[in-house]
């Protein structure tokens, strides 16, 4: 489909699924693992506030800078990598597809 | 000791709607939240932000919601227990409940509904092994009281504002004192972070950047902790304590040994009148679960209006509930 991409997931256990999301629904990254029930707590709901939706960024293209509550909340945050995102703040967007993630500890 | 008709954990929006539809039935209720304020999330969180569903507000800011819901509850006279958290809930021979909260205040109550919401906020734990079996023994994820830490090797771990205050202040206390940050740069309050560069260039702190804490060492006591510098150097630090810093995550916390049926961290209930598997103990709003379940404010009042009609029945169990419309009784003040 035109409007749907693909976005594939490392789980916890080091396999790897392919998700297809929708670009036109406004869903995050995290929503569309959420809906295929992958094991994402995301207790908080998207508000970057619990960072229990952590991934690592394995392949992608340009994506959009955190924002200053994603890029200090990733900051307190043990296990985060250089390419570390909270995954409520990525916006399902055609750019996007092809995207690896991987879910981190504290997802 | 405190007694009431329901015990009402958490004093956010649906915790505090559960008093209104508990009042419109006569029962008297206090609610016990780990926040020093009323409104949980929608204080904590997001006081400015506007919603846009709740029913006949087109848009209400978090905050005004809020103050909204503790005018509506007045006439009820509700009563509060804030800053402290619920530890244990104990079952009376008498089917009535003790809840005691983290300072030890007790609530003797009826009925326990909970609206926990996300949970109690507590301190992240880095995935480091047998770091758990260290805590009180020189671990400890919090500065209650910076005395014990006077004349002490200590290691900080962590880039947030709590790791660049505490390092600031300890520092002025411990005999040494080494921060340990997985960046080369703090996102942190500006003046904070550059105190920081400053004491380190001056010699006051040891500051390792790109670092981190990759294991803990000791016998029964802590005594040393590893640290990967670079992603390539290993460094043992002798130390007395070691405090990882790295903000809060919310958790169910003591809920946990409730005895409650859980599922993925919320409380399974049925939706009759959201019941939980203990009799007498409701969970409404966004701590429940169960097929369908939606977190959202409208779902957690409407569960409040049935978990009340329960609550009802336990209260007053030789009278009979009968639904009654404010439109036709108005609101009848708890005295």
């Amino acid at each position: 489909m035109e409007d749907t991409i693909n976005i594939n997931v490392e789980l916890q256990d080091g396999s790897r699924v392919t998700l297809e999301a929708p670009t036109d629904m406004g869903l995050s990254v995290m929503e569309v693992m959420k809906a295929n029930e992958l094991n994402v707590p995301a207790i908080c709901g998207g508000m970057a506030i619990c960072a229990t939706c952590h991934v690592e960024v394995l392949q992608s293209g340009e994506l959009p800078e955190p924002s200053d509550d994603e890029a200090y909340m990733l900051e307190t945050l043990p296990h985060a990598t250089a390419t570390s995102r909270l995954s409520c703040q990525l916006k399902v967007k055609p750019e996007l597809d092809g995207l690896v993630v991987r879910l981190m500890p504290e997802a | 000791m405190i007694t009431t008709d329901i015990c009402i954990v958490g004093a956010g929006p649906v915790g505090l709607f559960a008093v209104f539809e508990a009042g419109l039935l006569k029962m008297r209720c206090h609610v016990v939240d780990a926040l020093p304020v009323v409104g949980g999330q929608l204080a904590e969180i997001y006081p400015k932000k506007p919603i846009y569903d709740i029913p006949g507000f087109p848009s209400i800011v978090a905050g005004e919601l809020v103050d909204n819901l503790m005018k509506q509850i007045e006439p009820f006279h509700p009563t509060f227990t804030l800053g402290e958290r619920v530890e244990t809930l104990d079952k009376q021979e008498d089917g009535s409940f003790v809840v005691k909260t983290s300072e030890g205040t007790e609530i003797s109550c009826k009925v326990v509904a909970i609206a926990g919401g996300l949970g109690s906020f507590e301190p992240r734990k880095p995935a480091i092994e047998s770091l758990e079996s260290f805590e009180g023994k020189g671990v400890s994820y919090m500065v209650r009281d910076p005395e014990v830490f006077r004349s002490k090797r200590i290691v900080v771990a962590g880039g947030g504002d709590s790791a660049l205050d505490w390092t600031i202040y300890l520092a002025g206390l411990a005999e040494e004192l080494t921060l340990v940050h997985r960046g080369s740069t703090f996102r942190g309050a500006p003046e904070s972070a550059e105190k920081v560069l400053s004491m380190a260039e001056e010699g006051h702190i040891k500051l390792l950047l790109k670092s981190n804490v990759t294991d803990v060492h000791g016998n029964g006591k802590l005594d040393a902790v590893t640290v990967l510098i670079d992603n390539e150097t290993e460094h043992k630090i002798e130390v007395d304590y070691f405090i990882p810093l790295f903000g809060l995550v919310p958790k169910l916390g003591p809920l946990e040994n409730w005895g409650l049926e859980l599922e993925k961290g919320a409380i399974v209930v049925n939706t009759l009148d959201y019941s939980t598997n203990i009799e007498g103990v409701f969970a409404i709003g966004d701590i429940n679960t169960y097929p369908g379940k939606l977190k959202l404010i409208l779902c957690g009042f409407h569960e409040s209006a049935l978990m009340a009609q329960s609550a009802y029945n336990i209260i007053y169990p030789d009278k009979k509930y009968v639904l009654k419309y404010t439109t036709v009784n108005g609101i009848q003040e708890l005295t």
